[in-house]
């Protein structure tokens, strides 16, 4: 089994007559994801890779049956992008679209509040099921079917795990990438509590960074809730304070958001904690 | 992105926060006009992008600080060249507090921060005495209600004479934090004077990055001089690299994983030179100007490239790495490490380039071969 997406999810493309946003898809549907189609204000009614495409969400939602949502619009009509898929009432979005302002997030935040949509991201890589289904734009080819969940901050972080997991012949229920902003939708609690209720995910990884301390929060509730072996990981113990480390979420503020409060966090919370980012498969398969 | 104190003072005062008068100068001559036109008693403050500008001896009321090197707990050992100068009226304080507004991650919202302890470090208020530091949560669109605002003004136990108007600068502060896409604002000290008033009497406001495309006003704000010249330089092409003070330079694909191949170099024993994120989906371009940037850091031993392809496909990082190193004439080692998309045709233009890689296999391999190279 697998969280959040399979086979039978229905997938729509935002944006999807864009440059990133074909890539992407073709590389989905190539992978096995049933993408029914895309939304462009504007175009619809024209054909792209072979699907139809709407004006608006709700309506591709009516003609599709649609559940999810992927979302390549500009920042600057990303938030935007993200209500109208809430709006139409679809279970999941996922934001790649990096650059999103924070006041944007905010807003956006307000709106999700008691709605059923479940965000993930933005900035992020987005999630796969291996051998189910893709969405987002991480590499299918280093993903194997299997039973350890990830949930990391990171993108390229992620790829580097989930390919030391599959060179050591250990598969993957599902992967998410939670996104490298200071608003996201899907927290690291959200993703933890889903995998743990997952019968079919044994071990679940955990990949953090600087800045914020969403890290601590998860380390409280896996010390609570979680009974499944739990390996971590926070990138950044190097970094300078008061400098942005590529994400806007990574940085470290006000004396907090550093790497040793959330290595020790995760440690007291009986997490496995890799030293380097190197052993985070051989800790896995420790663990197993 | 960081701007001076003078800016922000400019900034609030149009939105009717009340700041000291004052006047920024670039040249010493102009110091006694300004001086002159503001009146009485003035204070000289020398503006850098760092703080602690107090204990570094930035804040003086003295002249002939143009031209000074400044070292605070901020700038780093090198400190900074102060090029101007805020000069600003004396104000007669009775007390100082503080005013701070930024997002709470937890909440989805920005909160309000103001403490009757200000003029001191507050995140050492926050630590050892949380019960002094009153939030309010800043409903999006409704910015900071009337009533928030006097229950922070109560809180803080300031006179009821002061209560108003101390009312209406926290409410314009938080008005000029949402308009200005803000992601930080701190007033400390906001100060009560002797006359029952109330001042901004120092300001710090970081601007949302990501929102400056609405704000075209304020990236003119801009001040190049307080930034590293090849992070000014790398800025122009995209690249996300930040100067550090090791002999390793790194070029990464994604902020995670240039965070952890520093980690590793650190757990290696030796010491990342900078923080380079060439992004998901880097030109053989760009890649050839991250190149460039990283070996003009005159302290870089030994470059690791470390890469996963997704996006970036490794035969596009390799030509580039390739044209560059080939360019540039470069003689340090260069360490690669390379995985994912078209991960064999990059290995193969390395191999075939006749240039001095070496090749490692996973990123413990390559960050103890280039901190050995280093050394």
């Amino acid at each position: 089994m697998s969280i959040l997406i399979d086979q039978s999810t229905r997938v729509l493309v935002q944006g999807f007559t864009g440059k990133e946003a074909t890539f992407h898809a073709e590389q989905s549907i190539a992978y096995g994801t049933n993408i029914v189609g895309g939304v462009v204000p504007g175009k619809g009614g024209q054909r792209h890779l072979d699907r139809p495409v709407f004006d608006t969400v709700a309506e591709a939602v009516r003609q599709t049956g649609a559940d999810a949502s992927v979302i390549f619009v500009p920042p600057a009509f990303a938030a935007d992008a993200i209500m109208e898929a809430a709006d139409a009432g679809l279970a999941l979005v996922v934001c790649i679209t990096e650059g999103i302002p924070t006041a944007d997030m905010v807003k956006v935040w307000q709106f999700l509040k008691g709605r059923r949509t479940r965000l993930i991201g933005p900035n992020c890589p987005g999630i796969i099921s291996p051998g189910k289904s893709k969405i987002g734009i991480m590499p299918g080819h280093i993903h194997k079917p299997g039973h350890v969940g990830v949930v990391s901050r990171s993108g390229t972080l992620t790829y580097e795990a989930v390919w030391q997991l599959t060179c050591l012949d250990i598969g993957q229920s599902t992967c998410i990438g939670i996104g490298g902003d200071p608003i996201i939708g899907t927290s690291f609690i959200d993703a933890l509590e889903l995998f743990n209720d997952d019968p079919e995910t044994h071990a679940i990884v955990l990949i953090g960074e600087i800045g914020g301390t969403a890290e601590e929060a998860a380390a409280a509730y896996v010390a609570a809730h979680v009974r499944k072996p739990v390996i971590g990981f926070v990138a950044g113990q190097t970094a300078p304070p008061g400098r942005r480390m590529g994400h806007a979420g990574a940085i470290i503020s006000g004396g907090s958001g550093r790497a040793a409060d959330k290595i020790a966090a995760m440690k007291a919370a009986g997490i496995t904690v890799c030293e380097t980012p190197a052993e985070i498969g051989e800790r896995v398969k420790s663990r197993l | 992105m960081k701007i001076h104190e003078y800016q922000a003072k400019a900034i609030l005062a149009r939105y009717n926060v009340p700041v000291p008068r004052g006047e920024v100068i670039f040249a010493v001559e102009e110091a006694e006009a300004a001086a002159k036109r503001i009146g009485g008693s003035v204070v000289v403050k020398a503006q850098i992008h760092a703080g602690g500008r107090g204990k570094g001896g930035g804040v003086q009321i003295a002249r002939k600080m143009l031209g000074m090197r400044l070292v605070t707990h901020q700038t780093g050992p090198e400190g900074r060249i102060v090029q101007r100068l805020l000069i600003e009226e004396t104000l007669p304080i009775e007390r100082e507090l503080y005013l701070g507004i930024t997002l709470d991650r937890t909440q989805g919202k920005n909160v309000f921060m103001a403490s009757s302890a200000g003029g001191v470090d507050i995140e050492e208020v926050a630590r050892t005495s949380p019960e002094l530091l009153l939030k309010e949560p800043l409903e999006p669109g409704f910015g900071l209600a009337p009533f928030q605002a006097r229950k922070l003004a109560y809180g803080m136990g300031l006179p009821q004479e002061a209560i108003r108007p101390a009312a209406a600068a926290m409410a314009a502060l938080a008005q000029a934090y949402e308009a200005i896409d803000a992601s930080l604002a701190e007033i400390n000290p906001f100060v009560l004077t002797t006359d029952r008033k109330v001042y901004a009497l120092d300001a710090k406001i970081n601007l949302d990055d990501n929102a400056l495309y609405r704000h075209k006003d304020l990236i003119e704000l801009r001040d190049l001089n307080e930034e590293d010249p090849l992070e000014v330089e790398a800025s122009k092409y995209s690249l996300n690299y930040i100067k550090l003070d090791g002999n390793v330079g790194c070029m990464v694909n994604g902020a995670g994983l240039a965070m952890a191949t520093m980690d590793i170099i650190k757990y290696a024993g030796g010491n990342p030179a900078n923080f380079l994120d060439v992004g998901g989906g880097a030109s053989a371009e760009q890649i050839r100007n991250a190149f460039r940037i990283l070996i003009s850091d005159p302290h870089v031993k030994a470059v690791l490239i470390n890469i996963f392809g997704g996006i970036l496909r490794c035969d596009t990082l390799a030509t580039g790495v390739v044209t560059a190193a080939r360019e540039l004439e470069i003689k340090i080692p260069i360490v690669v490490r390379m995985e994912g998309t078209n991960v064999e045709l990059g290995r193969r233009i390395l191999e075939e380039s006749g240039l001095n890689f070496t090749v490692a296999d996973g990123m413990k391999d390559a960050a103890e071969n280039v901190v050995r190279l280093a050394q």
